[in-house]
Protein backbone atom coordinates (compact mmCIF):
# COMPACT_ATOMS: atom_id res chain seq x y z
CA UNK A 1 0.00 0.00 0.00
CA UNK A 2 1.22 3.40 -0.92
CA UNK A 3 2.04 6.34 1.92
CA UNK A 4 -0.89 7.60 2.89
CA UNK A 5 -1.32 11.41 2.42
CA UNK A 6 -3.31 13.34 5.45
CA UNK A 7 -4.97 15.43 2.15
CA UNK A 8 -8.42 16.56 4.07
CA UNK A 9 -8.07 18.87 7.18
CA UNK A 10 -10.10 19.24 9.85
CA UNK A 11 -12.11 22.15 8.68
CA UNK A 12 -12.59 20.62 5.14
CA UNK A 13 -14.26 17.79 6.66
CA UNK A 14 -16.35 19.83 8.77
CA UNK A 15 -17.69 21.81 5.56
CA UNK A 16 -18.12 18.41 3.66
CA UNK A 17 -20.37 16.80 6.09
CA UNK A 18 -22.52 19.88 6.16
CA UNK A 19 -22.30 21.25 2.92
CA UNK A 20 -23.32 17.47 2.01
CA UNK A 21 -26.30 17.16 4.64
CA UNK A 22 -27.46 20.59 3.74
CA UNK A 23 -27.38 19.82 -0.28
CA UNK A 24 -29.46 16.67 0.38
CA UNK A 25 -32.10 18.39 2.46
CA UNK A 26 -32.91 21.14 -0.36
CA UNK A 27 -32.66 18.61 -3.28
CA UNK A 28 -35.93 16.57 -1.46
CA UNK A 29 -37.65 19.78 -0.02
CA UNK A 30 -36.90 21.38 -3.80
CA UNK A 31 -37.81 18.57 -5.92
CA UNK A 32 -40.93 18.53 -3.10
CA UNK A 33 -41.90 21.92 -4.02
CA UNK A 34 -41.18 21.80 -7.43
CA UNK A 35 -43.60 18.96 -7.99
CA UNK A 36 -45.94 19.40 -5.26
CA UNK A 37 -48.88 16.88 -5.48
CA UNK A 38 -51.25 16.77 -2.91
CA UNK A 39 -51.78 13.03 -3.72
CA UNK A 40 -48.33 12.55 -3.29
CA UNK A 41 -47.00 14.67 -1.13
CA UNK A 42 -43.06 14.01 -0.64
CA UNK A 43 -42.79 16.51 2.14
CA UNK A 44 -46.04 18.80 3.43
CA UNK A 45 -45.76 21.94 1.34
CA UNK A 46 -45.05 24.30 4.54
CA UNK A 47 -42.54 22.32 5.66
CA UNK A 48 -40.59 21.29 2.72
CA UNK A 49 -40.87 25.25 2.42
CA UNK A 50 -39.36 26.04 5.75
CA UNK A 51 -36.75 23.40 5.24
CA UNK A 52 -35.67 24.98 1.91
CA UNK A 53 -35.39 28.49 3.82
CA UNK A 54 -33.48 27.54 6.50
CA UNK A 55 -31.07 24.84 4.14
CA UNK A 56 -30.71 27.87 2.28
CA UNK A 57 -29.26 29.79 4.63
CA UNK A 58 -27.28 27.41 6.17
CA UNK A 59 -25.70 26.16 2.97
CA UNK A 60 -24.77 29.96 2.33
CA UNK A 61 -23.26 30.68 5.08
CA UNK A 62 -21.39 27.31 4.93
CA UNK A 63 -19.95 28.12 1.38
CA UNK A 64 -18.71 31.06 3.29
CA UNK A 65 -16.80 28.82 5.26
CA UNK A 66 -15.58 27.01 1.78
CA UNK A 67 -14.45 30.58 0.02
CA UNK A 68 -12.97 32.45 2.52
CA UNK A 69 -11.29 28.95 3.34
CA UNK A 70 -10.19 28.48 -0.29
CA UNK A 71 -8.93 32.19 0.03
CA UNK A 72 -6.77 31.96 3.92
CA UNK A 73 -5.53 28.59 3.18
CA UNK A 74 -3.62 26.60 0.53
CA UNK A 75 -6.60 24.41 0.03
CA UNK A 76 -7.66 26.98 -2.75
CA UNK A 77 -4.18 25.82 -4.84
CA UNK A 78 -6.24 22.61 -5.92
CA UNK A 79 -9.22 24.94 -7.57
CA UNK A 80 -6.43 26.60 -10.17
CA UNK A 81 -6.30 25.34 -13.72
CA UNK A 82 -3.71 25.90 -16.13
CA UNK A 83 -5.50 26.24 -19.64
CA UNK A 84 -2.32 24.96 -21.09
CA UNK A 85 -2.80 21.39 -21.96
CA UNK A 86 -6.12 21.25 -20.37
CA UNK A 87 -7.80 19.66 -22.86
CA UNK A 88 -5.15 17.05 -23.65
CA UNK A 89 -5.14 16.25 -19.89
CA UNK A 90 -9.09 15.93 -19.80
CA UNK A 91 -8.89 13.72 -22.43
CA UNK A 92 -6.72 11.46 -21.08
CA UNK A 93 -8.51 11.60 -17.57
CA UNK A 94 -11.73 10.55 -19.94
CA UNK A 95 -9.97 7.41 -21.37
CA UNK A 96 -9.18 6.50 -18.09
CA UNK A 97 -12.72 6.73 -16.88
CA UNK A 98 -14.34 4.89 -19.70
CA UNK A 99 -11.49 2.45 -21.05
CA UNK A 100 -8.71 2.30 -18.58
CA UNK A 101 -9.93 1.73 -15.55
CA UNK A 102 -11.39 -1.67 -16.81
CA UNK A 103 -8.07 -2.39 -18.12
CA UNK A 104 -6.48 -1.89 -14.59
CA UNK A 105 -4.18 0.37 -16.08
CA UNK A 106 -2.28 3.30 -14.42
CA UNK A 107 -4.44 6.10 -12.86
CA UNK A 108 -2.87 8.93 -15.74
CA UNK A 109 -3.01 11.58 -12.53
CA UNK A 110 -2.61 9.73 -9.54
CA UNK A 111 -3.31 11.69 -5.76
CA UNK A 112 -0.10 13.48 -4.21
CA UNK A 113 -0.23 16.32 -2.17
CA UNK A 114 0.29 18.84 -4.59
CA UNK A 115 -3.27 17.27 -6.86
CA UNK A 116 -5.83 16.42 -5.06
CA UNK A 117 -8.32 16.52 -7.89
CA UNK A 118 -7.59 14.83 -11.29
CA UNK A 119 -8.05 17.14 -14.22
CA UNK A 120 -11.63 16.36 -14.83
CA UNK A 121 -12.67 16.52 -11.08
CA UNK A 122 -10.63 19.91 -11.07
CA UNK A 123 -12.89 21.50 -14.08
CA UNK A 124 -16.02 19.94 -12.94
CA UNK A 125 -15.75 20.64 -8.95
CA UNK A 126 -14.54 24.73 -10.08
CA UNK A 127 -17.41 24.76 -11.95
CA UNK A 128 -20.08 23.79 -9.41
CA UNK A 129 -18.40 25.42 -6.58
CA UNK A 130 -17.98 28.98 -8.38
CA UNK A 131 -20.26 28.85 -10.65
CA UNK A 132 -23.67 26.79 -9.80
CA UNK A 133 -23.71 27.41 -6.22
CA UNK A 134 -23.14 31.09 -6.69
CA UNK A 135 -26.08 31.32 -8.88
CA UNK A 136 -27.98 29.35 -6.74
CA UNK A 137 -27.16 31.42 -4.10
CA UNK A 138 -28.04 34.80 -5.95
CA UNK A 139 -31.61 33.02 -7.15
CA UNK A 140 -32.39 31.47 -3.46
CA UNK A 141 -32.11 34.77 -2.06
CA UNK A 142 -34.12 36.74 -4.57
CA UNK A 143 -36.48 33.95 -4.02
CA UNK A 144 -36.66 34.41 -0.52
CA UNK A 145 -37.09 37.89 -1.08
CA UNK A 146 -39.19 38.00 -4.21
CA UNK A 147 -40.23 41.76 -3.69
CA UNK A 148 -36.78 42.33 -4.78
CA UNK A 149 -36.67 41.08 -8.18
CA UNK A 150 -37.97 43.17 -11.47
CA UNK A 151 -41.74 42.10 -11.69
CA UNK A 152 -41.16 42.23 -16.26
CA UNK A 153 -38.18 41.03 -18.35
CA UNK A 154 -39.08 41.13 -21.50
CA UNK A 155 -42.23 40.26 -21.23
CA UNK A 156 -42.21 37.09 -18.64
CA UNK A 157 -42.04 37.34 -14.99
CA UNK A 158 -38.99 37.86 -13.41
CA UNK A 159 -39.83 35.87 -10.42
CA UNK A 160 -40.29 33.35 -13.47
CA UNK A 161 -37.37 33.66 -14.77
CA UNK A 162 -35.37 33.48 -11.31
CA UNK A 163 -37.01 30.49 -10.49
CA UNK A 164 -36.10 28.87 -13.82
CA UNK A 165 -32.54 29.49 -13.51
CA UNK A 166 -33.02 28.19 -9.45
CA UNK A 167 -34.22 25.41 -10.58
CA UNK A 168 -31.73 24.44 -13.33
CA UNK A 169 -29.09 25.41 -10.81
CA UNK A 170 -30.25 22.79 -8.71
CA UNK A 171 -30.71 20.16 -11.00
CA UNK A 172 -27.24 20.51 -12.20
CA UNK A 173 -26.20 20.32 -8.19
CA UNK A 174 -28.34 17.24 -8.19
CA UNK A 175 -26.39 15.31 -11.06
CA UNK A 176 -23.08 16.44 -10.12
CA UNK A 177 -23.79 15.23 -6.68
CA UNK A 178 -24.97 11.43 -8.00
CA UNK A 179 -21.73 11.33 -10.63
CA UNK A 180 -19.48 13.01 -7.40
CA UNK A 181 -20.94 9.79 -5.19
CA UNK A 182 -20.61 7.22 -8.10
CA UNK A 183 -16.91 8.35 -8.28
CA UNK A 184 -16.61 8.15 -4.85
CA UNK A 185 -16.28 4.34 -5.07
CA UNK A 186 -13.61 4.17 -7.68
CA UNK A 187 -11.16 3.90 -5.18
CA UNK A 188 -8.69 1.65 -3.42
CA UNK A 189 -11.53 0.28 -2.24
CA UNK A 190 -15.39 1.01 -2.90
CA UNK A 191 -15.75 2.79 0.39
CA UNK A 192 -12.07 3.92 0.83
CA UNK A 193 -12.45 7.19 -0.37
CA UNK A 194 -15.63 7.85 1.76
CA UNK A 195 -13.66 6.84 5.04
CA UNK A 196 -10.91 9.45 3.95
CA UNK A 197 -13.47 12.40 3.90
CA UNK A 198 -13.84 11.18 7.58
CA UNK A 199 -10.60 10.90 9.12
CA UNK A 200 -8.74 12.93 6.53
CA UNK A 201 -5.92 10.19 5.67
CA UNK A 202 -5.81 9.46 1.92
CA UNK B 1 -57.59 112.82 -36.81
CA UNK B 2 -58.68 111.40 -33.21
CA UNK B 3 -62.02 110.46 -34.81
CA UNK B 4 -60.48 108.58 -37.73
CA UNK B 5 -57.99 106.38 -35.65
CA UNK B 6 -61.15 105.86 -32.83
CA UNK B 7 -63.34 104.28 -35.97
CA UNK B 8 -60.07 102.01 -37.27
CA UNK B 9 -59.83 100.48 -34.10
CA UNK B 10 -63.14 100.19 -33.79
CA UNK B 11 -63.24 98.39 -36.75
CA UNK B 12 -60.04 96.18 -35.79
CA UNK B 13 -61.71 95.34 -32.72
CA UNK B 14 -64.58 93.93 -34.22
CA UNK B 15 -62.41 92.18 -36.97
CA UNK B 16 -60.35 90.30 -34.21
CA UNK B 17 -63.23 90.07 -32.41
CA UNK B 18 -65.38 88.00 -34.96
CA UNK B 19 -61.71 85.87 -36.37
CA UNK B 20 -61.84 84.47 -32.61
CA UNK B 21 -65.11 83.87 -32.77
CA UNK B 22 -64.67 82.19 -35.93
CA UNK B 23 -61.71 79.95 -34.65
CA UNK B 24 -64.06 79.22 -31.32
CA UNK B 25 -66.86 78.23 -33.40
CA UNK B 26 -64.71 75.29 -35.62
CA UNK B 27 -63.10 73.98 -32.44
CA UNK B 28 -66.50 73.82 -30.42
CA UNK B 29 -68.09 71.78 -33.70
CA UNK B 30 -64.34 69.58 -33.07
CA UNK B 31 -65.72 68.97 -29.29
CA UNK B 32 -67.53 65.99 -29.25
CA UNK B 33 -70.92 66.70 -28.08
CA UNK B 34 -71.52 66.25 -24.35
CA UNK B 35 -73.84 63.37 -23.42
CA UNK B 36 -77.73 64.17 -22.65
CA UNK B 37 -77.00 62.45 -19.19
CA UNK B 38 -74.33 64.10 -17.90
CA UNK B 39 -76.40 67.87 -18.40
CA UNK B 40 -79.22 66.11 -16.57
CA UNK B 41 -77.17 65.02 -13.93
CA UNK B 42 -75.15 68.18 -13.21
CA UNK B 43 -78.39 69.35 -11.18
CA UNK B 44 -78.00 66.23 -8.73
CA UNK B 45 -74.19 66.74 -8.68
CA UNK B 46 -74.12 70.37 -8.34
CA UNK B 47 -75.11 69.45 -4.80
CA UNK B 48 -73.74 65.63 -4.32
CA UNK B 49 -70.60 65.63 -6.37
CA UNK B 50 -69.34 68.03 -3.43
CA UNK B 51 -68.63 68.23 0.59
CA UNK B 52 -70.67 71.52 0.75
CA UNK B 53 -74.09 72.49 -1.28
CA UNK B 54 -75.67 76.26 -0.99
CA UNK B 55 -79.15 76.79 -1.43
CA UNK B 56 -81.45 79.52 -1.44
CA UNK B 57 -83.46 79.45 2.01
CA UNK B 58 -86.62 81.26 1.43
CA UNK B 59 -87.94 81.22 5.10
CA UNK B 60 -84.72 83.01 5.96
CA UNK B 61 -83.92 84.59 2.92
CA UNK B 62 -80.83 84.17 2.14
CA UNK B 63 -78.25 81.33 0.70
CA UNK B 64 -77.37 78.94 2.92
CA UNK B 65 -74.19 76.56 2.77
CA UNK B 66 -74.34 73.40 4.39
CA UNK B 67 -72.64 69.91 4.86
CA UNK B 68 -73.10 66.93 2.16
CA UNK B 69 -73.96 64.15 4.15
CA UNK B 70 -70.95 62.13 3.50
CA UNK B 71 -72.33 59.10 2.74
CA UNK B 72 -74.27 61.01 0.04
CA UNK B 73 -71.56 62.38 -1.72
CA UNK B 74 -70.88 61.31 -5.16
CA UNK B 75 -67.88 61.65 -6.67
CA UNK B 76 -68.90 62.30 -10.72
CA UNK B 77 -65.00 61.67 -12.11
CA UNK B 78 -65.96 57.93 -10.60
CA UNK B 79 -69.35 57.43 -11.89
CA UNK B 80 -68.83 58.02 -15.07
CA UNK B 81 -65.89 56.06 -15.29
CA UNK B 82 -68.51 52.85 -13.99
CA UNK B 83 -70.17 50.77 -15.59
CA UNK B 84 -73.44 53.08 -15.04
CA UNK B 85 -71.79 56.24 -16.68
CA UNK B 86 -74.37 56.28 -19.25
CA UNK B 87 -77.32 56.73 -16.79
CA UNK B 88 -79.15 59.14 -15.31
CA UNK B 89 -79.55 59.74 -11.53
CA UNK B 90 -83.60 59.64 -11.92
CA UNK B 91 -83.13 56.09 -13.66
CA UNK B 92 -82.83 54.53 -10.13
CA UNK B 93 -83.83 57.33 -8.15
CA UNK B 94 -87.22 58.88 -7.88
CA UNK B 95 -88.08 61.28 -10.43
CA UNK B 96 -89.30 64.08 -7.46
CA UNK B 97 -85.55 64.44 -6.34
CA UNK B 98 -85.65 67.10 -9.05
CA UNK B 99 -87.21 68.98 -6.63
CA UNK B 100 -85.56 70.73 -3.77
CA UNK B 101 -85.92 70.34 -0.66
CA UNK B 102 -86.40 67.10 -1.38
CA UNK B 103 -89.41 65.39 -0.01
CA UNK B 104 -88.47 63.59 3.25
CA UNK B 105 -90.56 60.11 2.61
CA UNK B 106 -88.69 59.41 -0.46
CA UNK B 107 -86.04 57.72 1.84
CA UNK B 108 -88.73 55.28 2.59
CA UNK B 109 -88.77 54.17 -0.67
CA UNK B 110 -87.20 50.75 -1.85
CA UNK B 111 -84.38 51.00 -3.68
CA UNK B 112 -83.64 49.02 -6.75
CA UNK B 113 -81.52 45.74 -6.70
CA UNK B 114 -79.43 44.18 -9.51
CA UNK B 115 -82.13 41.75 -10.40
CA UNK B 116 -84.45 44.51 -11.41
CA UNK B 117 -82.49 45.50 -14.48
CA UNK B 118 -80.25 42.43 -14.96
CA UNK B 119 -81.68 39.37 -14.07
CA UNK B 120 -83.69 37.61 -17.24
CA UNK B 121 -82.13 40.12 -19.99
CA UNK B 122 -80.46 38.48 -23.35
CA UNK B 123 -78.23 41.69 -22.87
CA UNK B 124 -76.84 40.50 -19.51
CA UNK B 125 -76.41 36.92 -20.43
CA UNK B 126 -72.89 36.16 -20.66
CA UNK B 127 -72.48 37.76 -17.24
CA UNK B 128 -75.56 34.76 -16.01
CA UNK B 129 -76.37 37.03 -13.28
CA UNK B 130 -78.79 34.73 -11.87
CA UNK B 131 -76.20 32.24 -11.30
CA UNK B 132 -74.29 34.73 -9.59
CA UNK B 133 -77.60 35.50 -7.18
CA UNK B 134 -78.04 31.55 -6.57
CA UNK B 135 -74.43 31.40 -5.48
CA UNK B 136 -74.30 34.65 -3.43
CA UNK B 137 -77.69 33.48 -1.55
CA UNK B 138 -75.69 30.19 -0.58
CA UNK B 139 -73.20 32.24 0.79
CA UNK B 140 -72.18 33.25 4.36
CA UNK B 141 -72.90 37.18 3.60
CA UNK B 142 -76.68 36.36 2.25
CA UNK B 143 -77.24 33.09 4.69
CA UNK B 144 -76.14 35.15 7.88
CA UNK B 145 -77.75 38.77 7.02
CA UNK B 146 -81.41 39.95 6.18
CA UNK B 147 -82.25 41.19 2.84
CA UNK B 148 -80.68 44.37 3.65
CA UNK B 149 -77.34 42.70 2.50
CA UNK B 150 -77.71 43.50 -1.25
CA UNK B 151 -75.36 43.25 -4.15
CA UNK B 152 -74.86 47.14 -3.26
CA UNK B 153 -72.88 45.86 -0.14
CA UNK B 154 -70.09 44.82 -2.28
CA UNK B 155 -71.19 46.89 -5.86
CA UNK B 156 -71.46 50.26 -5.32
CA UNK B 157 -73.64 51.36 -8.03
CA UNK B 158 -72.23 54.52 -8.59
CA UNK B 159 -68.76 53.16 -8.79
CA UNK B 160 -68.09 49.52 -9.83
CA UNK B 161 -66.62 48.32 -12.34
CA UNK B 162 -65.88 44.79 -14.01
CA UNK B 163 -62.34 44.14 -13.57
CA UNK B 164 -61.33 40.37 -14.00
CA UNK B 165 -63.00 39.92 -17.24
CA UNK B 166 -61.21 42.81 -19.12
CA UNK B 167 -58.08 43.19 -17.45
CA UNK B 168 -54.82 44.33 -18.76
CA UNK B 169 -53.25 44.44 -15.33
CA UNK B 170 -53.58 41.63 -13.23
CA UNK B 171 -52.71 43.72 -10.02
CA UNK B 172 -54.78 46.03 -10.35
CA UNK B 173 -57.59 43.88 -10.78
CA UNK B 174 -56.39 42.16 -7.29
CA UNK B 175 -55.61 45.53 -5.34
CA UNK B 176 -59.61 46.91 -6.67
CA UNK B 177 -61.46 43.52 -5.89
CA UNK B 178 -59.68 42.83 -2.71
CA UNK B 179 -60.84 46.52 -2.00
CA UNK B 180 -64.05 45.78 -2.15
CA UNK B 181 -63.81 43.13 0.18
CA UNK B 182 -61.55 45.66 2.52
CA UNK B 183 -64.37 48.17 3.00
CA UNK B 184 -66.50 46.35 5.27
CA UNK B 185 -63.66 43.91 6.93
CA UNK B 186 -61.28 46.59 7.45
CA UNK B 187 -63.66 49.47 8.10
CA UNK B 188 -65.13 49.13 11.32
CA UNK B 189 -67.89 51.82 10.60
CA UNK B 190 -68.79 49.71 7.63
CA UNK B 191 -68.99 46.77 9.46
CA UNK B 192 -70.81 47.50 12.00
CA UNK B 193 -73.78 48.34 10.06
CA UNK B 194 -74.16 44.82 9.27
CA UNK B 195 -73.17 43.32 12.99
CA UNK B 196 -72.64 44.17 16.11
CA UNK B 197 -69.33 42.03 15.97
CA UNK B 198 -66.33 43.20 16.86
CA UNK B 199 -64.51 43.30 13.31
CA UNK B 200 -61.44 40.77 13.46
CA UNK B 201 -58.22 42.08 12.51
CA UNK B 202 -57.69 40.88 9.12
CA UNK B 203 -53.65 40.63 9.33
CA UNK B 204 -54.23 39.02 12.69
CA UNK B 205 -56.07 36.65 11.53
CA UNK B 206 -53.64 35.95 8.47
CA UNK B 207 -50.59 35.46 10.34
CA UNK B 208 -50.45 31.34 10.09
CA UNK B 209 -49.95 33.04 5.85
CA UNK B 210 -46.35 33.04 4.99
CA UNK B 211 -45.41 35.52 2.84
CA UNK B 212 -48.25 37.58 3.52
CA UNK B 213 -47.50 40.46 2.06
CA UNK B 214 -46.88 38.95 -1.33
CA UNK B 215 -50.13 36.86 -0.70
CA UNK B 216 -52.53 39.97 0.21
CA UNK B 217 -51.13 41.88 -3.43
CA UNK B 218 -50.85 39.00 -5.79
CA UNK B 219 -54.44 37.04 -4.85
CA UNK B 220 -58.20 38.13 -4.31
CA UNK B 221 -59.38 37.16 -1.15
CA UNK B 222 -62.08 35.08 -2.58
CA UNK B 223 -59.11 32.61 -4.30
CA UNK B 224 -59.25 30.81 -1.02
CA UNK B 225 -63.27 32.86 0.51
CA UNK B 226 -64.97 31.33 -2.30
CA UNK B 227 -66.07 28.50 -3.94
CA UNK B 228 -65.32 28.39 -7.24
CA UNK B 229 -68.28 27.82 -10.14
CA UNK B 230 -67.33 27.23 -13.73
CA UNK B 231 -70.88 29.24 -14.84
CA UNK B 232 -69.78 32.45 -13.83
CA UNK B 233 -66.46 34.48 -13.79
CA UNK B 234 -66.11 35.57 -10.81
CA UNK B 235 -66.66 33.46 -7.46
CA UNK B 236 -69.45 34.53 -5.10
CA UNK B 237 -70.37 31.97 -2.88
CA UNK B 238 -68.32 33.15 0.07
CA UNK B 239 -67.72 30.67 2.61
CA UNK B 240 -68.13 30.35 5.80
CA UNK B 241 -64.01 30.98 7.74
CA UNK B 242 -63.59 27.35 8.59
CA UNK B 243 -63.71 26.02 4.68
CA UNK B 244 -61.91 28.39 3.35
CA UNK B 245 -58.71 27.46 1.62
CA UNK B 246 -55.65 26.92 4.31
CA UNK B 247 -53.76 23.99 2.48
CA UNK B 248 -50.41 25.57 0.48
CA UNK B 249 -50.80 22.73 -2.36
CA UNK B 250 -53.91 23.92 -3.48
CA UNK B 251 -52.89 26.53 -5.32
CA UNK B 252 -49.30 25.49 -5.50
CA UNK B 253 -49.32 22.50 -7.87
CA UNK B 254 -50.01 22.23 -11.62
CA UNK B 255 -53.57 21.43 -11.05
CA UNK B 256 -53.71 24.80 -9.23
CA UNK B 257 -56.95 26.13 -7.94
CA UNK B 258 -55.89 29.67 -9.24
CA UNK B 259 -56.43 28.74 -13.10
CA UNK B 260 -60.32 27.82 -11.77
CA UNK B 261 -60.44 31.45 -10.21
CA UNK B 262 -57.97 34.47 -10.30
CA UNK B 263 -56.10 33.20 -13.83
CA UNK B 264 -59.70 31.58 -15.05
CA UNK B 265 -60.26 34.46 -17.66
CA UNK B 266 -56.77 34.09 -19.13
CA UNK B 267 -56.69 30.12 -18.66
CA UNK B 268 -59.64 30.16 -20.83
CA UNK B 269 -58.35 31.90 -23.47
CA UNK B 270 -54.94 30.53 -23.22
CA UNK B 271 -54.80 26.86 -21.42
CA UNK B 272 -52.60 24.97 -23.48
CA UNK B 273 -51.25 21.31 -22.01
CA UNK B 274 -48.33 21.90 -23.73
CA UNK B 275 -47.12 25.85 -23.65
CA UNK B 276 -44.28 27.15 -22.65
CA UNK B 277 -44.71 27.07 -18.74
CA UNK B 278 -48.18 26.95 -17.89
CA UNK B 279 -49.09 29.58 -19.82
CA UNK B 280 -52.49 30.55 -18.18
CA UNK B 281 -50.12 31.64 -15.25
CA UNK B 282 -46.72 32.16 -15.92
CA UNK B 283 -46.58 35.34 -18.37
CA UNK B 284 -48.05 37.46 -15.17
CA UNK B 285 -46.67 35.40 -11.97
CA UNK B 286 -44.64 32.51 -10.35
CA UNK B 287 -46.52 30.31 -8.03
CA UNK B 288 -44.14 27.86 -6.75
CA UNK B 289 -45.18 24.15 -7.60
CA UNK B 290 -47.62 25.67 -10.32
CA UNK B 291 -45.31 27.07 -12.86
CA UNK B 292 -43.85 24.18 -14.72
CA UNK B 293 -42.46 23.87 -17.97
CA UNK B 294 -43.63 20.47 -19.68
CA UNK B 295 -40.12 20.67 -21.66
CA UNK B 296 -37.59 21.20 -19.43
CA UNK B 297 -39.50 18.52 -17.17
CA UNK B 298 -38.86 15.71 -19.84
CA UNK B 299 -35.69 17.26 -20.35
CA UNK B 300 -34.23 17.00 -17.07
CA UNK B 301 -35.72 13.25 -16.88
CA UNK B 302 -33.78 12.81 -19.89
CA UNK B 303 -30.77 13.76 -18.41
CA UNK B 304 -30.94 11.80 -15.11
CA UNK B 305 -32.12 9.02 -17.15
CA UNK B 306 -29.22 8.68 -18.65
CA UNK B 307 -26.61 9.55 -15.72
CA UNK B 308 -28.28 6.97 -13.77
CA UNK B 309 -27.92 4.18 -16.57
CA UNK B 310 -24.22 5.77 -17.74
CA UNK B 311 -23.70 4.76 -13.70
CA UNK B 312 -25.10 1.64 -14.14
CA UNK B 313 -23.20 0.36 -16.99
CA UNK B 314 -19.80 1.63 -15.65
CA UNK B 315 -20.74 -0.69 -12.40
CA UNK B 316 -21.27 -3.41 -14.27
CA UNK B 317 -18.02 -3.28 -16.44
CA UNK B 318 -16.20 -2.82 -12.91
CA UNK B 319 -17.64 -5.49 -11.30
CA UNK B 320 -16.97 -7.91 -14.67
CA UNK B 321 -13.65 -6.80 -15.12
CA UNK B 322 -12.66 -6.51 -11.54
Amino acid sequence: MSERIYLYPLWIRLWHWTNAILCLFLIISGVSLQYSNPEFPIIRFDIAVSIHNIGGILLTLSYLVFFIGNLTTPNGKYYKIKMKGLFESLKKQFIYYTVGIFQHAEKPYPITRERKFNPLQKVSYLVAMYFFLPLMFITGWALLFPEINLRNVFGFSGLQLTSLLHVMMGFFVSVFLMVHIYFCTIGTTALSNFKSMIDGWH
Amino acid sequence: MIFKMKTYSKDILLLITGFLLLIASVFAADEKEVPQNIILNQKCFKCHGAKFYTFFNESQGKNVKERMNPYFVIDSATFYASNHKSFICTDCHSPEYKNFPHDGNLRMEAKFICMDCHGGDDTFAKFNFEGIESEFQKSVHSSRHDESFTCWMCHNPHSYKISARNTTNLSQTIAYDNAICLNCHADIDNYQMLTEKENPNILTTHDWLPNQKLHFSNVRCIECHAQNNDSILVAHLILPKEKAVKKCVQCHQSNSILLASLYKYQSKERRNQAGFFNAAILNESYIIGANRNLYLNIISLVIFGFVILGIAIHTVIRIIKK
